[in-house]
């Protein structure tokens, strides 16, 4: 595995990861002996084929799933189960309907039983942030599908994790909103660095986003090659390097296809 | 928006229009074929006004069925909200533990199996036999017919909660416990309501079939000995004050509901 000497601290390690699903007497194989390495305030993209296994990945670091060989740490501790310092941001449908966008957000603090003065600054925080000041009493089957997903960013980062796990955030939404949704983030990300692991399936969106895309095979999925993406931020979709770099995963991928 | 809000509303008072007609319509046609056309004697379907002449007389008077139209409605109430409310809170706390506790559930559901198949004025003879025809025999009745919607109910609400709810609020730190609360009841609110309206109508049907087996007052006893003295004028009254007082519960439920359930039935 390539390693990048510049920046010291990783945050994230897999050690040959691997997981198995038994059902029925059947044994089938998810992840196969995945190692990582995950810098602080790194975007990383994990970026395969669909059905290949990039949400069991998320399940494994976010401690929702136990693996069944290697070991995740995070934060130099094992991960041994779901922690609040390891924020997941899922598709759409992942948001409480039942609370509003105010609700969603502070659901975290809440559950750890921060006060509601202090939670409720935060929150707005990070309504604002997502720019979606003056929705904090709707409901989530009042908003847009782009906006679900901001309420569900601000909800990851309302809670202060240490890492941000994201689940193809993106993956329901139409074209353009999408587009959009990716410049948001990114401003997102720079005004409030994390450490972030974003699963897609959409090349364009990898490259905008990721520090460095991790190229996984097909299932039971495995690192098939690491792309380290050094163009200067915000990117663009239609520059030649962008383009270039999007060719060779992409020559790279089909293969794996 | 001001004009489509308009219009909305013009709208909504034209369908209002709508329903009142059916309700003229169907008192004219009504009045018609029994003041007019006499086509049937009175004693089988008395006229709206005759009708409503009981109604009057049967405010202020206990003959010929031994209670004021109010002392009825009392009777009736209280044992149908006894027994109602009383398979309320058991039942959607059963539920709810039946849904959430797997322990619970494995003990609980054969026994809830081999209940629920048995109607509930099945049960009529027994708690007869065993409470008599008081209050207690027909509030247990009651209760069964109430308890059993609830706990279905609230059972399947409980089970609708995604995973994926469960794992944000895993993720989030929550408890087993705060996760009951904060998520999986929330997620069964819309069908512990719908356990609730079902148990209600329940509740007021075996009511009634309670009363006209054992009792000396209430509305089910009183259309029932009416019955026996031919007295359809006063039959009718019976059923239209436990319509309209079914209407009564069903929309104060509704009320209560769109209260209590928040964001839609959709996320």
């Amino acid at each position: 595995m390539e390693q990048n000497g510049r920046i010291d601290h990783s945050i994230i390690s897999l050690e040959h990861v691997s997981k198995r699903f038994e059902s029925a007497g059947r044994v089938k194989e998810v992840v196969n002996d995945v190692s990582l390495e995950v810098k602080e305030n790194e975007f990383v993209v994990l970026f395969g084929p669909g059905q290949c296994g990039k949400t069991t990945m998320i399940n494994l670091i976010a401690g929702l799933e136990p693996a069944s060989g290697g070991t995740v740490t995070v934060d130099g501790k094992k991960v041994e189960g779901p922690g609040a310092d390891r924020g997941v941001v899922y598709q759409t449908t992942a948001l409480f309907p039942f609370c509003t966008v105010m609700g969603n957000v502070e659901f975290g603090p809440k559950s750890r039983g921060i006060d509601k003065k202090t939670r409720r600054e935060r929150a707005q925080y990070f309504i604002n942030l997502v720019g979606l000041e003056g929705f904090e009493k709707s409901y989530p089957n009042q908003l847009s599908g782009g906006m679900r997903q901001r309420v569900g960013i601000a909800r990851a980062y309302c809670n202060d994790p240490k890492v941000m796990l994201m689940d193809e955030p993106f993956g329901h939404l139409d074209a353009q909103t999408r587009y959009m949704m990716e410049e948001e983030l990114e401003k997102i990300w720079q005004k409030e660095k994390r450490t972030v692991v974003f699963v897609t399936n959409n090349i364009e969106e990898a490259i905008y986003l990721a520090d460095r895309i991790i190229l996984l095979t097909n299932c039971p999925t495995s690192i098939k090659e690491e792309y380290i993406v050094d163009l200067p931020r915000p990117r663009s979709y239609v520059d030649p390097e962008f383009l270039k770099l999007r060719k060779t995963i992409l020559d790279n991928t089909e293969e794996t296809l | 928006m001001t004009e489509l809000e308009k219009k909305k509303q013009k709208d909504k008072r034209k369908f209002a229009l709508i329903s009142v007609c059916s309700l003229c319509i169907f008192f004219t046609v009504w009045y018609i074929a029994t003041a007019v056309m006499h086509l049937m004697p009175d004693y089988c379907l008395p006229s709206p006004v005759q009708v409503l002449e009981a109604f009057i007389y049967k405010l202020g008077n206990k003959a010929p069925d031994g209670g004021t139209l109010f002392q009825h409605i009392v009777a009736s109430l209280k044992v149908a909200l006894s027994g109602y409310v009383l398979g309320a809170v058991i039942g959607i706390p059963l539920g709810i533990c039946m849904a959430w506790f797997r322990r619970i559930d494995l003990f609980v559901t054969p026994l809830f199996d081999l209940v629920r198949p048995v109607p509930t004025i099945a049960w009529i003879p027994l708690m007869i036999l065993w409470f008599g025809i008081g209050l207690g025999a027909k509030a247990a009745i009651i209760f069964v017919s109430a308890f059993i919607p609830c706990v279905i109910n609230s059972y399947a609400g409980i089970k609708q909660t995604k995973p994926v709810h469960l794992w944000v609020a895993q993720t989030f730190g929550a408890s087993r416990t705060k996760m009951l609360f904060t998520v999986a009841i929330p997620t069964a609110m819309p069908l512990i309501f719908t356990g609730l309206r079902i148990s209600l109508q329940a509740a007021w049907t075996t009511l009634c079939a309670a009363e006209m087996l054992a009792a000396n007052k209430g509305l089910g006893y009183m259309i029932q000995l009416n019955r026996s003295l031919a007295r359809a004028d006063l039959i009718i009254v019976g059923m239209l004050t436990i319509g309209f007082i079914g209407t009564i519960f069903s929309a104060g439920l509704g009320k209560l509901e769109s209260k209590m359930v928040k964001g839609g039935k959709k996320g």
